[in-house]
């Protein structure tokens, strides 16, 4: 069977055990029926023409692992930022693990979307804010109409949260393969400020797809600050919707640090509604061997006086492929806007791939808006440079590197999130770091 | 120190040098002059072993030992340091991260620990103040945005750090203006020590106004034509390199 039809088979059984009667069922059913007409993304569509899921969609996926799995904490805690005090939210198989995870309802919620769903006090805010930015497109509409799991996080204003939260989804590939489909809420209201760190890891190498979709709501002088590492196993795939709302006065800022996995893709979407805005997108992609991973950005200037600063950095290697898409659209009454755009890349093999697109939409007449995008190769008289003053070719490649990918890395505001991923980095290219950052 | 013997090559297919002698002892200043083209910078590249010339032929001994096959790095850790004509641009690395790397590079591919982070600290406020250079200066990011006296002075800061047997400074007095020349060829000159040697290409004499050459050699076509003391590279001021030319 396809693995289409197996999803839509079992989504009575998925139903089973939760409340029908419910907008919740309805707008379950409803992205059923939307994901049921356009089916999986094919290269047919323009935002998918580089991305083929056709290799990842042919396993034979356990939806819904049934298998209560435990790991031990000594396994997975380098997976963790382990040295600094943090909230936790983490699943395993896509069920809440209530012994790694550190949760809180004092004074601000750092839970679970299941409960969220079904308690009558979350009721409000799941009304107000639950598949309100997502959008209907096909892999989002499959993971509304399986939403069962994910993180949710509620600051009411003026809370400025002290510990980073960390949302980790651990596979342990128990199932011959896996696909889970999680979904996380975060509601950050007036004046209040949060960090949060994602990530996404499989422990063997049984294949998993993931079609993750995440909804950030940013009220007025609130801050956000989010961080996605992607170093995940090349058996892994991961589909990445997130979808942030941003009122006036907001700043939210998303790094998306792409090392690792099979094929990855990011579905980026800021929306400006209000003024005062900033939006800053910032990623460091660095792969090899057959990786591919996928940039799409959106950017959405609906209003005056609002700025958007995106840097994307990529280094490609053997044969790896990338993509690059980024969308800024200004309308109208979107005036006074600043929008920045960077994309930078390096292929160091001449059989790596990277197709960068911008696309600007702009239909302001008052506004500022940059783009600049650059495909080249390591500087070999840079290089030569470093190896006469004694620095290995291996050392100086990696160096060099670093600085082309600095300009991302040093706005982490984490300094633990900074240095891990300057040690994913360094071992990834095969260096001990020797110099400071 | 240096010997190097009928040495010949090459880029792209097109002859460079072209059986070329050049013999430097310890303690010895030497200077390289001659007309655009005659291949100076290209020597200085060969000896730092630069991957894109084909040596065709001839030796290049160091210390006794044949270097030929030696990467960069290997060359630099046995001691040769090139003062780049153009110092190539690096965002993102500070001075001060680059030289510490540098050296503990080197000291690593001696089997040596890292220097002590205050050893170093110690050392390049030392090297600094000689060759004038701010405090500033050393957080910015390599060569980037730098003026040419600025680009030239760091050189010879990062000469000073590595401490090497062997310098080589190609046309380091161009682009400088007079005091940042004085402050360059001071620099070299603290730095000279009966156990290492320097090699100054230039296509000018003013340099050797500051740092007095032992011998003076000039090279046209790919070959040393005529060697002689510092009162060759005046003559070379007062009359050109045409007559140079008709020796050959």
């Amino acid at each position: 069977m396809e693995l289409k039809d197996k999803i839509l088979s079992s989504y009575v059984a998925f139903e089973n055990d939760k409340n029908i009667n419910s907008e919740i069922h309805n707008i379950r059913s409803k992205a059923l029926q939307n994901f049921e007409e356009l089916g999986f993304p094919t290269k047919k569509l323009e935002a998918w023409k580089y991305t083929s899921l056709n290799s990842v969609l042919k396993q034979d996926y356990s939806l819904f692992p049934n298998k209560e799995n435990t790991v031990d904490l000594a396994d997975v805690k380098k997976y963790f930022i382990h040295d600094i005090d943090t909230y936790k939210i983490i699943f395993i198989d896509g069920k809440y693990s209530s012994f790694l995870s550190a949760t809180t309802h004092d004074t601000f919620d750092v839970c679970l979307m299941s409960s969220a769903l079904e308690k009558a006090k979350y009721k409000p805010v799941i009304e107000n804010y639950f598949n309100k930015v997502a959008k209907q497109d096909n892999m989002t509409s499959l993971n509304t109409a399986f939403t069962n799991e994910g993180a949710y996080i509620h600051i009411p204003r003026n809370i400025e949260v002290q510990k980073p939260i960390q949302i980790i989804n651990f596979t342990t590939g128990s199932e011959d393969a896996t696909m889970l489909q999680p979904r996380n809420l975060i509601v950050v209201e007036e004046n209040a400020h949060v960090q949060i760190i994602e990530r996404h890891q499989s422990l063997n190498n049984n294949p998993v797809l993931t079609n993750s979709v995440t909804e950030i709501f940013a009220d007025r002088h609130s801050t956000v600050d989010y961080y996605k590492i992607q170093n995940d196993k090349e058996t892994s795939s991961l589909v990445d919707n997130t979808f942030i709302e941003q009122k006036s006065n907001s700043v939210v800022s998303v790094h998306t640090f792409s090392f690792g996995g099979n094929i990855t893709r990011n579905n980026l979407n800021f929306y400006q509604k209000g003024e005062h805005i900033d939006s800053i997108l910032k990623g460091i992609t660095i792969i090899q061997g057959k990786q591919h991973v996928d940039h799409h950005t959106l950017v959405h200037h609906i209003e005056p006086n609002c700025e958007s600063h995106q840097d994307y950095k990529g280094i490609y290697d053997e044969r790896s492929t990338a993509v690059f898409n980024g969308k800024v659209i200004v309308e109208k009454e979107a005036q006074k806007t600043n929008a920045y755009q960077q994309n930078n890349n390096v292929l160091i093999s001449d059989k790596a791939t990277i197709n960068a697109k911008p696309q600007l939409e702009i239909f302001a007449d008052d506004v500022k808006c940059s783009h600049g995008c650059t495909i080249g190769q390591l500087d070999d008289d840079a290089l030569f440079y470093m190896q006469q003053r004694g620095i290995p070719q291996k050392e100086g490649r990696a160096l060099l590197m670093f600085a082309f990918a600095n300009t991302v890395l040093e706005s982490v505001k984490i300094p633990e999130v900074k240095s891990r991923i300057a040690k994913i980095i360094a071992n990834k290219l095969n260096v001990k770091v020797g110099f400071d950052l | 120190m240096l010997k190097i013997e009928n040495l010949q090559a090459s880029i792209d297919d097109k002859s460079i040098l072209k059986g070329l002698n050049l013999e430097v002892k310890a303690g010895e200043v030497h200077a390289i002059m001659g007309p655009n083209g005659a291949g100076k910078s290209t020597l200085a590249n060969i000896i730092a072993g630069k991957e894109e010339y084909e040596v065709t032929g001839g030796n290049i001994e160091l210390n006794g030992e044949d270097i030929s096959e030696l990467s960069p790095e290997e060359r630099a850790h046995n001691g040769v340091f090139l003062s780049f004509q153009y110092p190539v641009e690096i965002p993102g690395v500070s001075v001060t991260n680059f030289i510490k790397t540098a050296i503990n590079e080197t000291r690593k591919a001696k089997g040596l620990e890292d220097m002590p982070a205050k050893d170093m600290l110690k050392m390049i406020r030392e090297k600094s103040e000689l060759l004038e250079i701010d405090r500033k200066f050393l957080s910015r990011s390599l060569n980037e945005g730098f003026s040419g006296g600025e680009k030239k002075r760091n050189e010879i800061f990062q000469m000073a750090m590595l401490e090497p047997k062997l310098a080589i400074l190609d046309e380091t007095d161009s682009g400088l203006d007079i005091d940042a020349l004085r402050i360059v060829a001071n620099g070299v000159n603290k730095l000279k020590s009966k156990d290492n040697a320097v090699i100054v290409i230039t296509h000018y004499q003013r340099l050797l106004e500051y740092i007095v050459p032992d011998f003076v050699h000039v090279l046209h076509d790919g070959k040393i034509v005529k060697t002689g003391d510092a009162s060759l590279a005046l003559e070379l001021e007062a009359k050109g390199y045409d007559w140079i030319k008709e020796l050959a």
